[in-house]
C-alpha cells in the first residue's frame, strides 16, 4: 500500500537524466549536443593551438606543407611526367588541388585517432563523445585559412579572377568535411576495439589521394571510367574549387549530386554506428 | 513532493574480461571466428572471461545526504559511479537522477602540458560541463583558491605535479552541481591541500546538495558522510547511516584478515614463531573495533612457536592506516619488563593492554612483532585495523580540523 504511494510520487518529476541500457539505434540528443557547443569549441581550439606550440616556425607550417607538396608535384609530374594541366600554370592548378585535399587528409588522420588520443577524458568524463572526432575534423579548417591566404597571393601572381562560382566555395567544402565525417565515424569509432585502424590510416590517405585529381587532371581519366571515378566526393571537390577559383569546366554537378547522396548515406550510417559503438567506448578504450 | 535525488534499480554491469583488459587485433578478432566455424560454442565458453561488476544493485540517495561509498578493491565502486556519471551504461537495470551532476573522477581531466594555467582552467572547466561565461565569473577566485597566480601564463607541463593538483581541483571545487559525485581524489596531493579539499567537500555537503564519495579512508567517509553504502563482489552488502556501516565493514576486512593469516611466508622474522588471530577489545572485553579517544585498547593475540627458543618478548605498533606513519610503539620488555621465557612449541595467547590512547579520528592499524634478543622472530605488520572517534575531550570540531595525529591534554593561563 504505503510502496504504492511512493511510486505514485516519484513518477510525477522527470528526471533530469535516465541512465539504462540504450537500445534504439537512432536516439540523437541534438539538445544536449547543444548544451556542449562550448566543450566543441574548446576542445578545437585546442588541438588548433597545442598544434604549433613549441615549434619554431609555428603556423608557418600551415604554409610550408602545401607549398613544398606544390613543388614536389610540379617538378615530377609536370616536369618529369609531362602531366597536362587544362591550359592553367601547374603550380596553381596544383595548389588549389592541394587546400581541400589536405584539409581532407588531415581531418580524417587526425579524428580516426582522436578517440584514442583522449582516453583519459572517456573514461573519466561523461560528455557526448561525438564531439572529439567532430573537434579534430573541424581544427584543420585553420590550416587551411591560413593556406588560402598564399592561394589568393598566388592568384594575383597568375592574374586570375575568381569566377562567381566562388560562392559555391562553403558547399565543397562541406562536402569534403562531410566525407571526412563521415569516414572517421567509422574508423575512429572502429580504432577504439581495433589499433589496426592507425597502421591503415596513412594507405587509405595515400591511395585516396592517387583516386582523386590533386596531381592530375580529370582529362586523364578514360571517358568510360569517368562516371565511377566521379562518385569519389573528392573529385567534385577538387573540381569544384578549380572552377570555382581558376575558371576551369565545371565538375559534372550530375556524378557530384550522386556522389553527395552516397555520403549522406555513409553519413547517417557512421553516425548509428559511432552512437552503437559509444555504449562500450569506455570499457573498452 | 518526493526528496529522492537519486534511484537506482537492480543496476548491474558484465564486463568480458577479454575484451575490458586489453584492445583487440582485428586478426584475433577473426582468427576466433574462424574456430568458431568449426566448433559448436559452450555454456561454458560464454560463463568464461565475463564478471559482473555489479549486480542488481538498487538503492535510494536523498536529497542533502552525503553518501559515503566504501567496499575493497574490485567490489563495484568505480563501476557503480562509472554508471551514475554516465560514462559508461548499465548492462540491465535502471536509474534516474533528479539534478545537474558533475563527477570527479580524476583531477585534471584533459588537462594539456603545453597549454597555459589559464588556457587549461578554460578547457577544464568545459569538460566538466561548466560554460564560457560561468568559467569567466570564477575565474579569479579559482585562480586564487590554487594558489598558482603567479603561474597562470605558464604552460602547465613546468608545474610541479603539486601545483597541477591544486589548480584541477580548484577549477572542480567552483562546480556548482546539485549532485557531486567524487571517487577518491583526495588520495593526490600534500596533506595540507587533502584538508583544504576535505573542508570544500564538506562544505558542499552541509550546503544542502547531495555528495557521493568513494573513500578507502573510513575517517573521512565518517566524517562527511551521513550514510553509506558497501558494496562486497558487485552486490550491496549493506546501506544504513554511515556509523552503522563503517563497523560493519570494518569488522569484515577483520574476519578477513583472520582467514587469510594463514598466509604467512611472506612475513620478516626467523619464522620459529607465527602470530595468529589478533582481536581487538574494549575496556569491558567487548570485541571492538571503533574506539573513542581516550578509550583503553586491549589487544590479543595467539602465537604459536613451532621450535623451543630461549625467550621471547613482543612489541605493538600502531599506524595511521593512510600514511603509515607509525604513532605508537610498544615494547613488553623494556616498558613493562615482560617477557617469556623457553617456550616450548605449541599455542600461547597473550594479552597487551594499550592505555588511554589519545589518536585523532582516523583509521589505524596494529602491527604485532615478536623478537629474541638478536632477531625477530616474527613481525605481524598491519595485522587489523580499527578507527578512532571523537570523544568529549574537546569541543574542537575534530571531523573538519585534522592537523596532527595525537592528541595530548593541554592547559593554558595567561602570565602576569
Amino acid at each position: 500500500m504505503s510502496a504504492t504511494t511512493v511510486t505514485l510520487e516519484i513518477d510525477e518529476r522527470k528526471p533530469t537524466v535516465e541512465i539504462k541500457p540504450r537500445t534504439g539505434w537512432f536516439d540523437f540528443d541534438l539538445k544536449e549536443l547543444w548544451q556542449y557547443r562550448e566543450l566543441l569549441y574548446f576542445l578545437t581550439w585546442k588541438d588548433v593551438i597545442i598544434r604549433y606550440k613549441q615549434t619554431a616556425i609555428g603556423a608557418a607550417w600551415a604554409v610550408l606543407q602545401p607549398l613544398m607538396t606544390m613543388l614536389i608535384f610540379t617538378m615530377v609530374f609536370r616536369k618529369f611526367a609531362g602531366v597536362p594541366s587544362d591550359g592553367l600554370p601547374y603550380p596553381i592548378f596544383a595548389f588549389t588541388a592541394l587546400l581541400p585535399w589536405q584539409f581532407f587528409a588531415q581531418a580524417i588522420s587526425r579524428s580516426s585517432i582522436s578517440l584514442v588520443g583522449n582516453r583519459d577524458m572517456i573514461s573519466k568524463v561523461y560528455f557526448p563523445r561525438l564531439i572529439i572526432p567532430v573537434s579534430s575534423t573541424l581544427s584543420p579548417i585553420i590550416d587551411f585559412c591560413i593556406a588560402f591566404v598564399i592561394l589568393i597571393g598566388m592568384m594575383v601572381w597568375y592574374g586570375l579572377a575568381p569566377t562567381w562560382g566562388i560562392l559555391a566555395l562553403p558547399i565543397f567544402l562541406l562536402l569534403a568535411m562531410q566525407t571526412a565525417l563521415a569516414i572517421c565515424f567509422f574508423l575512429a569509432a572502429l580504432n577504439v576495439k581495433y589499433r589496426d585502424v592507425g597502421h591503415a590510416i596513412p594507405f587509405l590517405v595515400q591511395f585516396w589521394m592517387y583516386a582523386s585529381p590533386v596531381a592530375y587532371s580529370v582529362s586523364l581519366v578514360p571517358e568510360p571510367w569517368r562516371f565511377w571515378y566521379s562518385l569519389n566526393p573528392m573529385v567534385g571537390v577538387i573540381e569544384g574549387f578549380r572552377w570555382a577559383l581558376l575558371g576551369k569546366a565545371s565538375p559534372d554537378f550530375s556524378a557530384m549530386a550522386v556522389s553527395a547522396v552516397v555520403v549522406s548515406v555513409l553519413f547517417f550510417a557512421g553516425l548509428i554506428y559511432f552512437r552503437r559503438m559509444e555504449r562500450t567506448f569506455a570499457d573498452v578504450i | 513532493m518526493s526528496d529522492i535525488v537519486i534511484r537506482g534499480e537492480q543496476l548491474s554491469k558484465l564486463y568480458k574480461i577479454g575484451v575490458a583488459q586489453d584492445y583487440t587485433t582485428l586478426r584475433d578478432q577473426m582468427s576466433q571466428a574462424w574456430r568458431g566455424m568449426f566448433r559448436r560454442s559452450t555454456a561454458e565458453d560464454q560463463e568464461k572471461g565475463e564478471f559482473w561488476a555489479l549486480k542488481d544493485v538498487s538503492f535510494e540517495i536523498k536529497y542533502g545526504q552525503a553518501m559515503g561509498l566504501i567496499g575493497r578493491n574490485g567490489a563495484g565502486k568505480s563501476t557503480l559511479l562509472k554508471l551514475l556519471s554516465r560514462i559508461t551504461e548499465p548492462t540491465s537495470g535502471h536509474a534516474a537522477i533528479y539534478g545537474r551532476v558533475a563527477s570527479l573522477l580524476e583531477v585534471g581531466t584533459g588537462f594539456h602540458g603545453e597549454l597555459t594555467g589559464r588556457e587549461n582552467i578554460y578547457l577544464n572547466g568545459a569538460i566538466l560541463g561548466m560554460t564560457r561565461a560561468e568559467i569567466t565569473r570564477k575565474f579569479d577566485e579559482i585562480v586564487a583558491f590554487s594558489g598558482v597566480e603567479e603561474f597562470i601564463e605558464t604552460p602547465i607541463k613546468r608545474y610541479s605535479s603539486g601545483m597541477k593538483v591544486r589548480l584541477a581541483f580548484s577549477v572542480a571545487a567552483h562546480l556548482e552541481p546539485e549532485i557531486l559525485i567524487i571517487d577518491e581524489v583526495l588520495a593526490v596531493g600534500d596533506v595540507i591541500f587533502q584538508q583544504k579539499c576535505l573542508g570544500k567537500m564538506e562544505e558542499v555537503a552541509h550546503a544542502g546538495r547531495t555528495v557521493i564519495f568513494v573513500s578507502h579512508n573510513m575517517g573521512a567517509i565518517r566524517n562527511l558522510c551521513t550514510d553509506a553504502l558497501w558494496l562486497k563482489d558487485g552486490h550491496l552488502e549493506m546501506s544504513s547511516e554511515v556509523g552503522l556501516v563503517v563497523d560493519a565493514y570494518i569488522k569484515s576486512i577483520d574476519l578477513v584478515r583472520t582467514q587469510h593469516d594463514t598466509d604467512m611466508d611472506k612475513r620478516v622474522g626467523t619464522g620459529e614463531a607465527r602470530t595468529k588471530q589478533v582481536q581487538l577489545f574494549s575496556s569491558d572485553n567487548e570485541p571492538c573495533y571503533t574506539f573513542a579517544m581516550g578509550d583503553d585498547v586491549v589487544v590479543e593475540f595467539e602465537v604459536e612457536f613451532f621450535k623451543a627458543v630461549p625467550f621471547a618478548a613482543f612489541s605493538l605498533d600502531i599506524r595511521q592506516k593512510n600514511t603509515g606513519i607509525n604513532i605508537v610503539h610498544n615494547s613488553s620488555l623494556e616498558d613493562d619488563n615482560y617477557q617469556i621465557v623457553n617456550p616450548k612449541p605449541g599455542k600461547y595467547r597473550f594479552r597487551s593492554q594499550v592505555k588511554n590512547l589519545l589518536l585523532y579520528p582516523d583509521l589505524y592499524t596494529i602491527s604485532i612483532c615478536t623478537w629474541n634478543r638478536t632477531s625477530i622472530i616474527d613481525f605481524y605488520e598491519d595485522t587489523l585495523d580499527f578507527s578512532m572517534v571523537q570523544s568529549g575531550l574537546t569541543n574542537r570540531d575534530l571531523s573538519n580540523h585534522k592537523r596532527g595525529i595525537v592528541y595530548t591534554h593541554s592547559k593554558w593561563s595567561e602570565l602576569s
